[in-house]
């Protein structure tokens, strides 16, 4: 592995750079507010005395710089600033909803590769016969479905129709929280599955062409002309090098799926991370709005990141190439 | 390319079912400029969530609001949400790429870094999260999904245009051209943007998908388009409180969205291998 370092810490050091970025760009958007803070929390009902009192709470009138480094401090120490709404450290209030989003986001992952490698394989074996057009077109109106229309439909006919489940809420983990292990998945599977169709019908497609696109290569016929039976030259040599965009896009898919929960949960009424930005919009708690908002894109980042690191340890290539 | 390209895009399944749903939608936004059966947000409460007849197509919402009007209407709106949105990731994200391109010919890599970087950056944010940044401090609206859409359509184009102008920039004739005395604006204008149109087209019409698909999520939670506009997304936010007394409410514009990507997305697949021939055998 030891070549691998001069790749490692190039990456690495870009990596630092973009979320360095990240922070000052969402600071510094809400900097440039119209008024300030303070007065958009409050509203134009508020009194002088009242917008005073909540820019001091704040610490608006410190300097920005000041205030930009408290506030990246306190994340990297765990010490977050208070909620205007709710009054509890935002670490404290997105540590507690990220037990319903991880979960849900890591369902939903599942489901699409899942969904997506059973059907990409079955379409690449299938090459140019019916059994591929038909995955293909499928995942053309697949691609097309809103997730959020797609939860609403699984709703009418699961919750409305069928009524085999409650048409949202979340029962909790526990049972002093009134749900369980189970009850709690239970209430997750219609939102994961809604969130994994797009994702799953993209990825699909992805890893059809390939899978078709390395069966062509010279390596795979030599490895036919060695004897390996097509299935055997499938598993041995294609899907590891086939695995290489798929993963590129699976870790983009990632990101999305944690901006899908945005919009799944609130058509689920999951207490999520979305549930708590969106209310946070509406109760104009900037404070939690911002915290949220770093913490996804800073996911997104980190996930750009392994995907990037994987793909120099499954592919040797790309190492030599970028060092 | 022994034929023309309408010849061909005429036998091109995608292109032509593509073609056809994405007239439909720019036909329905037209035609309601002009007519629709009723004002769509005109409120009638004594008919209200009524089945669909000859005086309402589609029936009525829990306002007495005729659905085949506000479907129609929203058309409008999913419209002028593409073409901002594409436009904007289209200007800025093509000039960028083609500074960052002939920057890089003439030898100032740099900039061409500092783009790239830049553009990496940005897909930090998607759609979606800057718009709630956005929303959060100005309020939700038409024009901050909009504006939100289109920042993130910036770097997507960026790169295909630095990609492709790349290519055109090592071409023999740009060489030519060089030694002839043209400058790098020159170069630009006269060899590269024409010869990097194609993948900016295709990409333009997925783009454009993407656009409606994130407005209406949007207005879904409240956060897009504002009543008395009528949009797709906020249709079907409405539609889930009538979920028992009127299911189908909640059908119809996710129907509207579905076909509307469908068709963009299947143009956008028609005009890749139309377009660009080589591409297309190798897929």
């Amino acid at each position: 592995m030891g070549h691998m370092g001069p790749f490692l810490l190039k990456r690495f050091a870009t990596f630092i750079a973009t979320l360095a970025v990240a922070s000052l760009v969402v600071f510094a958007v809400l900097e440039l507010l119209p008024g300030n803070a303070a007065e958009v929390i409050l509203g134009d009902t508020a009194t002088p005395e009242s917008v005073a009192a909540l820019q001091a709470k704040l610490g608006l009138d410190r300097p920005a710089a000041t205030r930009y480094t408290e506030w990246v401090g306190g994340w990297l120490q765990g010490r977050t600033a208070n909620s205007v709404s709710y009054d509890t450290p935002t670490a404290e209030l997105i540590a507690e909803r990220m037990r319903v989003t991880l979960p849900l986001a890591v369902l939903s992952m599942l489901v699409t590769v899942v969904l997506a490698l059973g059907l990409g394989l079955y379409a690449a074996a299938r090459h140019n016969k019916l059994g591929d057009v038909s995955v293909m077109a499928a995942s053309q109106v697949g691609i097309a479905i809103p997730n959020f229309w797609f939860a609403i439909l699984l709703i009418l006919l699961f919750a409305v129709h069928l009524q085999w489940v409650s048409a949202g809420g979340f029962p909790g983990w526990t049972e002093e929280e009134g749900g369980g292990p189970w009850e709690g998945l239970q209430a997750l599977i219609l939102p994961a599955i809604s969130l994994a169709l797009v994702q799953a019908a993209i990825l699909a497609r992805v890893t059809r062409s390939a899978v078709i696109e390395v069966m062509r290569e010279d390596f795979v016929r030599t490895a036919r002309a060695k004897g390996l039976s097509r299935r055997q030259a499938l598993w041995k040599h294609v899907l590891r090098n086939a695995m290489i965009p798929v993963l590129t896009i699976a870790g983009l898919q990632f990101a999305n799926l944690i901006t899908g929960t945005i919009v799944v949960e609130n058509v689920f009424v999951l207490p999520g991370i979305g549930r708590l930005v969106f209310q946070a919009i509406s109760n104009r708690d900037l404070i939690v709005v911002r915290d949220v908002v770093m913490l996804l894109a800073a996911v997104v980042v980190v996930v750009n990141f392994v995907v990037d690191v994987l793909y120099a340890v499954v592919d040797p290539r790309l190492r030599v190439a970028s060092a | 390319m022994s034929q023309g390209f309408w010849p061909r895009a005429w036998r091109h399944p995608s292109f032509v079912i593509g073609g056809l749903l994405s007239g439909t939608l720019a036909l329905a936004a037209f035609v309601s400029l002009f007519w629709s059966p009723y004002p769509p947000a005109e409120i009638d409460i004594p008919k209200k969530l009524q089945s669909p007849s000859a005086a309402h197509w589609l029936g009525t919402d829990s306002l007495g609001r005729d659905i085949t009007s506000q479907l129609l209407v929203g058309a409008q709106n999913s419209i002028v949400v593409g073409v901002i949105a594409v436009g904007i990731g289209l200007v800025i994200g093509v000039a960028l790429g083609c500074l960052a391109s002939a920057s890089r010919a003439e030898s100032r890599g740099w900039i061409e870094e500092v783009v790239m970087r830049a553009s990496d950056f940005t897909f930090a944010f998607p759609a979606l999260l800057s718009a709630i940044m956005l929303t959060a401090i100005y309020g939700p609206g038409l024009v901050m999904s909009i504006v939100a859409i289109g920042i993130f359509n910036v770097p997507v184009f960026a790169r295909i245009a630095r990609g492709s102008a790349n290519a055109v920039w090592s071409r023999e004739y740009v060489t030519a051209a060089r030694a002839a005395g043209k400058g790098p604006w020159r170069i630009t204008l006269d060899h590269v943007l024409p010869n990097i149109a194609s993948p900016l087209i295709v990409q333009a019409s997925i783009s454009f998908a993407t656009a409606i698909l994130a407005e209406a999520a949007l207005s879904y939670l409240g956060l897009g388009t504002q009543p008395p506009q009528p949009s797709w997304g906020r249709m079907l936010n409405e539609a889930q409180t009538q979920m028992f007394a009127a299911p189908m409410l909640a059908v119809y514009p996710g129907v509207a969205i579905m076909l509307s990507v469908l068709g963009l997305n299947l143009m956008g697949d028609g005009l890749r291998d139309l377009l660009d021939p080589k591409l297309a055998r190798r897929r």
